[in-house]
């Protein structure tokens, strides 16, 4: 059974179709990609599946159940997080934090708990700051878990919205051009670390990426996008083979 | 200088003489208090050896021995001869209070807001409107033997005054959900505006705050019989109220919820993202910042014994902002620092220059010192703004010790939903 069923979504801003009747499926422990030029409607298509925006058409099903036009706030606890294409860390939180406010859905204190310190929200705290550094031993920023976010690294920061991402639980995690602007070291690293979230943790990945190396290394599927359409699906080679995907974005050099 | 300066520094860093130090500089500034208790540079020095143990590299029981000394002990003994000293106490609780409040709305939450006071307000009118012969003007006949209401109602009327005051913060919090930045901070501005007008008009066609004249006469809380109506007792139920802000603040900051302000704060979009649901918590800061007012407000009337409008104009709220903004956006030290330097400057440095100046110089009386106060402030706020934006005491973010906390083990996990891996 597929984790996340997307079928005609449809997204309109005025008079531009963003994602137009976009059919789309994941199963659970692929990594896939979606790949397009700029402006292909690829972020927005994000933008659909974690409730950030409402869409104008089209069903979205997660895990079962229907999740069309639900809220972030209903969408994260059930098991779908995110990065950002442009890292949106919490600046001046600790790196620590960061990864606590990732962990927001699955705690329960409330505003009283907290205000009252009460040995629940103690010890939900302490298990909960556990978990944290735990996240940040996976993802090799431990040894920086008190530091501002705003003063790491750049590698480290998108490593840091990985973690944070990992707090919310995700069965499905979708990464925005996780490898923008990093090194060929960072990259391999980064790609590790994706493969390692399939294997040892049992999550479904959804990558937007440009780097055509490193799809086509990664993906078991990809989806690619033109002007808010799909218009082709399948594996690395099928893809790369499609003769609309090379006209409209490989170029005429990637078939070879 | 610089000597001084190194020296005090390395003694403060020593373990073994920052206690021996800061508690010699709190006997002596506290000897001179008692000794010369109308001297203002005495209370002055108070302050300074309080914020002196605070810096000091000392064990935390060392310090709240000294706090203790000093705020149960050398004021209300200096209080006895200079009442005004206490009640300059009892006015600074008060600010520290709403400074720690609105620093809640506007340092954690990142919520603008130039209408604070108007939460004060509602405390402090819920409560007097009941506890003063003003319920008789509105009450209905067969009710009238209950009121003014007894000094023991006080208690009662503090989770009323909170109440209220958290509702007057969601009807704030409603209709500027989607605001953000200035368009905000106008909508709160005139806010407080609506509730200092209503306050002043609600005399009419039933007579519920007596508009412009105020209310006089307020019931003061009693307590096993004992009425509790001089300056001391304000001061040690402000000091109380103040702690329990100032507690209730330090784990909010720390807890989940404080975590979901300051996510909020930083990037609503990536808070979002991470299931924190924007509306919630934003009504819950506002409702939140709200409640802590109210309570101050209901300690302010029974000081006071009086309310009117006039306590609650937006110079007020702009007040309470410089606090929060003097001492440090965010942080809690700097609330407290803030009002205590505010309320210091305003109802003791002022007044001694004025009193100097009319002395020494012979000011025309025209020439009245207290009325430039909002020329100084404004100039501290504009200078702060230039030379140092994060304020006296910036707030650092809460650290933890990564490897104690690894090897602890929760007491008895007993929640219900696991959070481990």
């Amino acid at each position: 059974m597929p984790l996340l069923v997307a079928e005609k979504m449809t997204k309109r801003f005025g008079g531009l179709v963003a994602v137009n009747e976009v059919d789309f499926s994941i199963e659970k422990g692929e990594i896939a990609s979606i790949i397009g030029p700029n402006g292909a409607g690829k972020t927005t298509f994000f933008n659909l599946i974690t409730g950030v925006y409402k869409p104008d058409g089209g069903t979205l099903t997660f895990d079962g159940r229907d999740i069309t036009g639900r809220a972030p706030d209903q969408i994260v606890p059930i098991g779908i997080a995110r990065t950002f294409q442009n890292i949106r860390l919490f600046q001046n939180l600790t790196v620590l934090e960061n990864v606590l406010v990732g962990m927001h859905v699955h705690l329960r204190t409330g505003l009283f708990g907290g205000m009252l310190w009460s040995p629940r929200h103690k010890r939900e705290e302490l298990a909960a700051k556990q978990k944290a550094v735990e996240l940040l031993d996976y993802v090799g920023l431990k040894h920086t878990a008190n530091d501002l976010a705003k003063n790491l690294a750049y590698g480290a920061q998108r490593r840091l919205e990985l973690a944070r991402a990992l707090g919310c639980e995700p069965k499905l995690l979708l990464l925005d051009e996780p490898k923008a602007g990093m090194n060929p070291k960072e990259t391999a690293e980064i790609m590790e670390l994706i493969r390692r979230l399939r294997d040892e943790r049992a999550i479904t990945v959804l990558l937007i990426e440009h780097d055509m190396k490193m799809v086509m290394q990664i993906s078991d599927r990809i989806a690619v996008l033109d002007y808010g359409t799909k218009i082709a699906q399948g594996t690395p080679d099928e893809v790369r083979r499609n003769p609309a995907v090379i006209e409209a974005y490989l170029g005429r050099g990637a078939a070879s | 200088m610089s000597g001084i300066k190194n020296w005090l520094a390395g003694t403060l860093q020593d373990p073994r003489r920052a206690p021996i130090f800061a508690g010699a500089l709190v006997a002596l500034t506290s000897l001179f208090q008692v000794l010369a208790p109308f001297n203002s540079l005495a209370f002055l020095l108070v302050i300074v050896s309080m914020l002196v143990v605070g810096k000091a590299a000392t064990s935390k029981w060392v310090k709240l021995g000294l706090a203790v000394l000093v705020t149960l002990v050398v004021i209300p003994v200096a209080g006895r001869q200079n009442g005004a000293l206490t009640y300059l106490c009892v006015q600074m609780f008060i600010n520290i209070a709403l400074a720690l409040g609105l620093n809640l709305v506007v340092g954690f939450a990142g919520l603008l807001d130039l209408g604070y006071i108007a939460f004060f307000a509602g405390g402090a009118y819920v409560y007097s409107m009941f506890g003063s012969r003003q319920a008789l003007e509105f009450m209905p006949e067969s009710l009238q033997h209950l009121f003014p209401l007894g000094g023991w109602w006080f208690w009662a009327a503090i989770p009323i005054a909170i109440f209220v005051a958290a509702f007057l913060g969601l009807t704030l919090g409603l209709p500027v959900l989607r605001l953000r930045g200035d368009y905000l901070a106008i909508v709160t501005l005139g806010f407080g505006e609506i509730i200092a007008v209503l306050a002043k008009n609600l005399d009419h066609p039933i007579n519920l705050t007596n508009g412009a004249g105020g209310i006089v006469g307020i019931t003061p809380p009693s307590l096993f019989g004992y009425k509790l109506d001089t300056t001391l007792s304000f001061y040690f139920i402000g000091i109380v109220l103040a702690i329990l802000t100032a507690l209730a603040m330090y784990r909010l900051e720390r807890s989940r919820t404080g975590r979901a302000w300051a996510a909020m704060r930083e990037d609503e979009v990536a808070a979002r993202a991470m299931g924190i649901n924007l509306t919630k918590y934003k009504l819950m800061a506002f409702m939140a910042g709200a409640a802590f007012a109210g309570a101050m407000g209901m300690l302010f009337a029974v000081k006071q014994n009086f309310v009117s409008p006039d306590s609650f104009s937006f110079l007020e709220s702009i007040g309470i902002l410089a606090m929060v903004i003097l001492g440090g956006l965010g942080s809690l030290e700097g609330a407290v620092v803030g009002a205590v330097a505010v309320t210091v400057l305003k109802l003791l440095i002022l007044k001694d220059l004025a009193d100097f100046l009319s002395m020494t110089v012979k000011l025309p009386p025209a020439f009245n010192i207290p009325q430039y106060q909002p020329l100084i402030f404004g100039l501290i706020l504009i200078v702060m703004m230039i030379y140092r934006q994060q304020g006296l005491l910036p707030g650092r973010r809460p650290t933890e010790d990564i490897a104690q906390l690894e090897t602890r083990t929760p007491k008895k996990n007993t929640t219900g939903k696991s959070v481990g891996a």
